[in-house]
């Protein structure tokens, strides 16, 4: 009954483990193979696909390759996978779609019929050529239109035309919108932290207060309050047309400002309390130290305090950019179409378009993103926890 | 002088972060058709549409149902592996508790994209168990830092007396472990539920119009036309985390 106890331990987490590895890690893992596979081809010319693999590509394949390419489309009986098929070979040669029909007819009746008989375009190597560039499984395409990015006919990587996709676009404006969020948290919080640490008694806990209630009130009502606050005739626009100060409501919501404001009061906490967490380990009495030795204010603070909260808002800094770039509610409801970040793009592939692929890609991207930003927070905090 | 500056900073910086959840409450009153001030009338009726009109009532029983299960699953499996990770000889503990706590870190659209993708081709995505499922992942790591930091609190001593006393492990962990780590396991399972409450986005993915919760509905009513009918949920919410706040926060005290 008592066993090692490594065992016990053991025995108590692997239920957790079993859980996140079924329903945590699988899925990411479905995220990044969905993201680099491209089964279109192969799944409908297995046999095909097989082979191509080796031909030189100088004149038309060997007879067993076609012989391969004959007994896939005897095989396939998906017309709509056929289809998907041919769109695709289509799209990386022209001329595909009536070489296609005829060819599948042709061999549908004659399972042995000599290919180039049924058309001489098989005889041109460009066309074999297009099934072999889309015959293996895996492709980078996905991964490369995620950054605006293609390969030409050749092979190479190149820049996508001008105006054909947006997503690199609406990459950079995520982080451009996040690090301006990080840093109208850090404009806001390092004071607020500096002045609650200083402070004592139902002050502290007041201040304290202020910061913790709203992270326990659901995200999702907060962001619908500030709707309330910033819609045209919201509060705030009402107190500026009643003054007289405006003359119409300004517009404050369904645009960046609307954007950064809520993203700003949701993830201050998140400034404020690892900057604070480092400040009331530091002793009170080291700025009138600095004080009495004659340093002025500003300089006592420059030289004395801003360093050492300086662990806390770089902490701060990254828990608030790298939570904000992934954040979805927020710029789904007070931006405008403008506004959107990545996380609305991947959503609209996988519910809007079903482009689950595409989805895929840019979420890996952000996933990653995300990884290597939580890779640095965590070495950076690593020390005090393992102290605690 | 400095002193002035500082006390109006903070007052304003109190009044920016709480203004927010003090404009929302009255209007949850409200008996205009629209969310905005002044309010008109003191009224129920946005209560009364929330328990009458079958897609909001629907609605908050799918969010009981969900965060209830949600609750139970996180809890059970977050408390073991807290024990568990209490433990000196396991290997590979500061991995395992990052692995453990990485559902927080993880954009919740990927994880979406990926459990839906998932979900779908083992059979059984759009039902109550996927929706559970999904919450339970996201919930859990607040119920393992929360045991966790209860069990770092437990003298150890306490437990060895027991089991030098002859008592056998369970009877060590139900009788002396557990009650000690308990105000760790009810805060955990509390901000379980809450986080359950105002789970939008992995909802999006994996559940079907049948598992609709208060969060979502909310969400698409957000995006389509502001109904007062948000705010008196927001009402519920807020009430209702304030009311396990101060029930935890009570149940702690008399322990102490």
């Amino acid at each position: 009954m008592k066993g090692s106890p490594r065992l016990r331990a053991l025995i108590l987490i692997a239920p957790l483990l079993f859980f996140l590895g079924l329903f945590f890690v699988w899925p990411l893992i479905t995220v990044i193979t969905q993201s680099v596979s491209d089964p279109a081809v192969s799944r409908v010319l297995p046999r095909t696909a097989d082979l191509i693999g080796d031909w030189d590509g100088e004149g038309a394949p060997s007879a067993e390759i076609q012989a391969a390419f004959r007994a896939d489309i005897v095989g396939a009986t998906d017309d709509q996978a056929v289809g998907d098929v041919t769109r695709r070979l289509n799209s990386s040669k022209s001329g595909f779609r009536s070489l296609m029909g005829k060819t599948v007819t042709a061999v549908r009746e004659n399972p042995d019929v000599d290919l180039a008989e049924v058309d001489k375009r098989w005889a041109d190597p460009a066309f074999w050529k297009a099934i072999q560039d889309n015959a293996s499984p895996y492709t980078d395409s996905f991964l490369l239109a995620a950054v605006d990015m293609e390969r030409d006919s050749a092979g190479s990587v190149v820049a996508m035309k001008e105006g054909t996709s947006a997503n690199f676009t609406i990459l950079m404006r995520t982080l451009w919108t996040s690090a301006l969020v990080m840093l109208c948290c850090l404009v806001i919080g390092l004071p607020y932290a500096m002045i609650a640490a200083s402070v004592t008694g139902w002050k502290r806990a007041v201040l304290l207060g202020a910061v913790l209630l709203p992270l326990w009130t659901s995200l999702l009502v907060r962001t619908a309050a500030w709707m309330i606050i910033l819609q045209d005739n919201g509060i705030i626009n009402q107190v500026l047309t009643g003054l007289g100060i405006t003359s119409g409501p300004l517009a404050l919501i369904y645009n960046r400002f609307g954007v950064v404001l809520a993203m700003t009061h949701v993830l201050l906490p998140f400034m404020v309390l690892p900057i604070y967490s480092v400040l009331i380990t530091v002793p009170g009495n080291l700025m009138s130290a600095a004080a009495s030795l004659g340093a002025h204010p500003i300089r006592a603070f420059l030289r004395v305090l801003l360093p050492l909260s300086l662990r806390g808002v770089i902490s701060g800094a990254l828990l608030v950019f790298m939570t904000s770039i992934g954040y979805y509610i927020t710029p789904a409801l007070l931006g405008g179409a403008g506004d959107q970040m990545i996380s609305s793009v991947i959503a609209e592939y996988a519910t809007r378009s079903a482009n689950w692929s595409m989805a895929a890609a840019i979420g890996l991207i952000l996933l990653v993103l995300t990884l290597a930003l939580y890779a640095v927070y965590n070495r950076l905090s690593r020390d005090p926890i393992q102290a605690r | 002088m400095m002193k002035y500056a500082k006390a109006i900073y903070a007052t304003l910086i109190v009044v920016f972060l709480l203004s927010p959840l003090l404009v929302i409450l009255p209007l949850a009153f409200t008996s205009s058709a629209f969310l905005t001030y002044p309010i008109p009338a003191f009224s129920t009726r946005w209560f009364e549409e929330l328990v009458i009109n079958s897609v909001w009532s629907r609605a908050i029983v799918n969010s009981l149902i969900i965060a209830l299960a949600t609750t139970a699953l996180a809890t059970v499996l977050g408390t073991l592996a807290a024990l568990g990770l209490r433990s000196q000889d396991l290997g590979m503990k500061s991995q395992i508790r990052t692995l453990f706590l990485l559902p927080m870190v993880v954009p919740a659209v990927v994880l979406g994209v990926g459990m839906q993708a998932l979900f779908v081709r083992l059979g059984f995505n759009s039902t109550y168990w996927s929706v559970i499922i999904a919450h339970t992942v996201v919930a859990m790591p607040f119920v393992v830092i929360s045991v966790s930091g209860a069990l770092t609190g437990i003298d150890r001593r306490v437990e060895r007396a027991a089991e030098s006393l002859g008592a056998p492990p369970w009877k060590v962990f139900s009788l002396v472990t557990l009650p000690l780590a308990m105000p760790g396991v009810l805060s955990g399972g509390a901000l379980a539920f809450a986080t359950s409450l105002d789970e939008v986005v992995l909802t999006l993915f994996v559940a079907g119009p049948n598992q609709r919760t208060l969060a979502r509905q909310m969400f698409s009513t957000l995006r389509e036309n502001i109904s007062p009918a948000i705010a008196s949920a927001a009402f519920i919410i807020i009430v209702g985390t304030v009311v396990i706040a101060a029930v935890l926060m009570l149940s702690r005290r008399k322990k102490a």
